[in-house]
């Protein structure tokens, strides 16, 4: 017969952190970081299918680093969270503060009852009419809520990305400005090894546009991506009108459409 | 149903956490039934009024589709709204009109407009134009008790099929069959006058001001014959509500577009009501 060990809550919810904070660690970066015109997010994600960063709803964003069937489980529960909202209230009645609520409540109980916590971590910004208003919130494995002012960074690197950031961010910085930083940052090796080099083809970069109407959430990616992290091209924001290629209207990529429509000749 | 179900801990539901659906109808059918419009318990026998939306035309041309409806909400024989727009952006490559009860039907396009959004949240990709269509015959069938009782929506849905880079038409009967329909169709109480209307005046090969054209001058001949259509209102500045989705997407013709438009038709059929050519 197995008599079970006492084991103190202190020392069973150090177990549970470690483990949490051992599973996030591994995961690659992600930064997010407030610029002039609205909200950007810089992840390392060599993948173009699996997100680390996603659209919420009309001006909230999602970003996450550990596991990725946890994480996703949680977007996906956010969205219905929002959209649910949304439709039995009104579009503007949906925030990020209702939503990191919710998070938090579920990360919570899941760290404290089920067998295993998550190993995520995540943040919900939204971005609000001037950069003032902007909102992100950082949520832990342990359902804990930061409310933080202008930047934050997690996964692996998290800490010498944070302690980069809150020397060199400054609010009201161009978009270009502040992915240059943000790739600075995520390129430098945590074990102080050499600088990696990162390109625009393993990065996922999205912005949450302050100036656009409804959905603010696009992807940057393509030409306007190397565009904005090159010193030497002068775009330093993303562009106010969509791409004019026929589709879904979620990424910007500075390229124009491929296919010639009947219209009159520009020249 | 399952709203407690998180343990009562402020939790998100296990609702919220299931894997597998990108139906948000799906969703909130299993976490909250009453929020879905075809759950609501009628009264058994007793009838009663509720506004009514009547007219919607849509006609393809070269290179997209053109959707318009009349403004006017009938309750019986009084005008219950002057100015309602029932002809609504679906997403941003289509378009829902919709005809028969108006409470009812604003509540169908406003959940398939959420409907569409969600899928693309979660999947990250649009839904064919079929698919679209699917979706909304689907949110018509599970209707088909409240129109037994009198409150039937008929809606019709066209738009942009990238694919192919033209526009389809898709209309519905209350059971909730989705037929795909070619060149033009028009639903709702006016509906006989608009399409004898189009038959004579669509052609193929007709750009898009040439279909709006059309399509004005279908409601203007649906108003003329059927008292539930209104015909255009030129004290009030009441227009029809108009959508054209091609390549670029959808968008809503203007007020100013739309009073040249109307305007022009009034000139044209002075004395000469019928518009015969």
């Amino acid at each position: 017969m197995t008599m079970p060990f006492y084991v103190s809550p202190e020392q069973l919810m150090k177990d549970r952190a470690d483990f949490a904070r051992k599973g996030i660690a591994r995961g690659r970066s992600v930064v997010v970081l407030g610029y002039d015109r609205g909200i950007a997010f810089v992840a390392e994600n060599p993948s173009r299918a699996l997100h680390k960063v996603s659209e919420i709803y009309d001006r909230i964003a999602f970003a996450a680093a550990g596991k990725y069937n946890e994480f996703e489980n949680l977007r996906v529960a956010g969205v219905r969270y929002a959209d649910l909202r949304g439709y039995s209230y009104d579009r503007s009645d949906v925030t990020a503060r209702g939503l990191a609520n919710a998070y938090a409540q579920t990360l919570g109980t899941v760290f404290t009852q089920e067998s295993k916590p998550y190993e995520v971590e995540i943040v919900v910004a939204e971005v609000g009419q001037s950069a003032e208003q902007d909102q992100i919130y950082r949520l832990t494995y342990d359902g804990s809520v930061g409310d933080e002012q202008g930047f934050i960074a997690m996964g692996g690197a998290g800490e010498q990305i944070t302690a980069g950031l809150q020397e060199r961010w400054r609010p009201g910085m161009s978009l270009g400005d502040a992915l240059g930083l943000a790739v600075d940052l995520l390129r430098q090796d945590p074990t102080g090894g050499p600088e990696r080099t990162l390109t625009a083809a393993q990065l996922e970069v999205a912005v949450l546009d302050r100036a656009r109407p409804r959905r603010t959430f696009r992807r940057v990616a393509g030409p306007l991506l190397d565009a904005l992290l090159s010193s030497e091209d002068p775009t330093t924001d993303v562009p106010a009108d969509d791409d004019p290629t026929p589709g879904r209207h979620d990424t910007l990529t500075g390229e124009s459409s491929p296919v010639d429509r009947p219209g009159p000749d520009p020249s | 149903m399952n709203r407690g179900s998180g343990g009562g801990d402020g939790r998100l539901p296990v609702a919220f956490m299931t894997t597998g659906s990108s139906s948000f109808t799906e969703f909130i059918g299993a976490h909250s039934p009453e929020l879905l419009p075809s759950r609501r318990l009628l009264p058994v026998g007793g009838t009663f009024e509720a506004p009514h939306g009547t007219t919607i035309v849509s006609l393809t041309y070269d290179g997209g589709i053109v959707m318009a409806g009349d403004r006017r909400a009938t309750m019986g024989n009084l005008i219950a709204n002057r100015d309602m727009d029932k002809v609504f952006a679906a997403d941003q490559y289509s378009v829902v009109g919709i005809a028969g009860t108006a409470g009812l039907a604003i509540e169908i396009v406003k959940l398939f407009q959420v409907e569409l959004e969600h899928y693309e949240k979660i999947e990250g990709t649009l839904l064919s134009l079929e698919g679209k269509a699917n979706r909304l015959a689907n949110m018509i069938r599970s209707n088909l008790a409240m129109a037994m009782q009198g409150l039937a929506v008929v809606p019709m849905f066209a738009g942009f099929n990238l694919p192919t880079m033209t526009g389809r038409i898709f209309s519905y009967d209350v059971s909730g069959g989705c037929y795909e329909e070619h060149d033009h169709h028009s639903v709702g109480s006016g509906s006989l006058f608009a399409r004898g209307a189009m038959k004579k005046l669509w052609h193929p090969g007709m750009d898009s001001a040439a279909a709006i054209r059309v399509a004005v001058e279908a409601l203007y001949d649906a108003a003329d014959d059927d008292s539930a259509t209104g015909g255009p209102d030129l004290s009030r500045r009441i227009w029809p509500t108009l959508a054209v989705v091609d390549a670029d997407g959808l968008r809503f013709l203007g007020d100013d577009a739309l009073a040249s438009v109307v305007e022009q038709i009034v000139a044209d059929r002075r004395g000469n009501p019928g518009g015969a050519r």
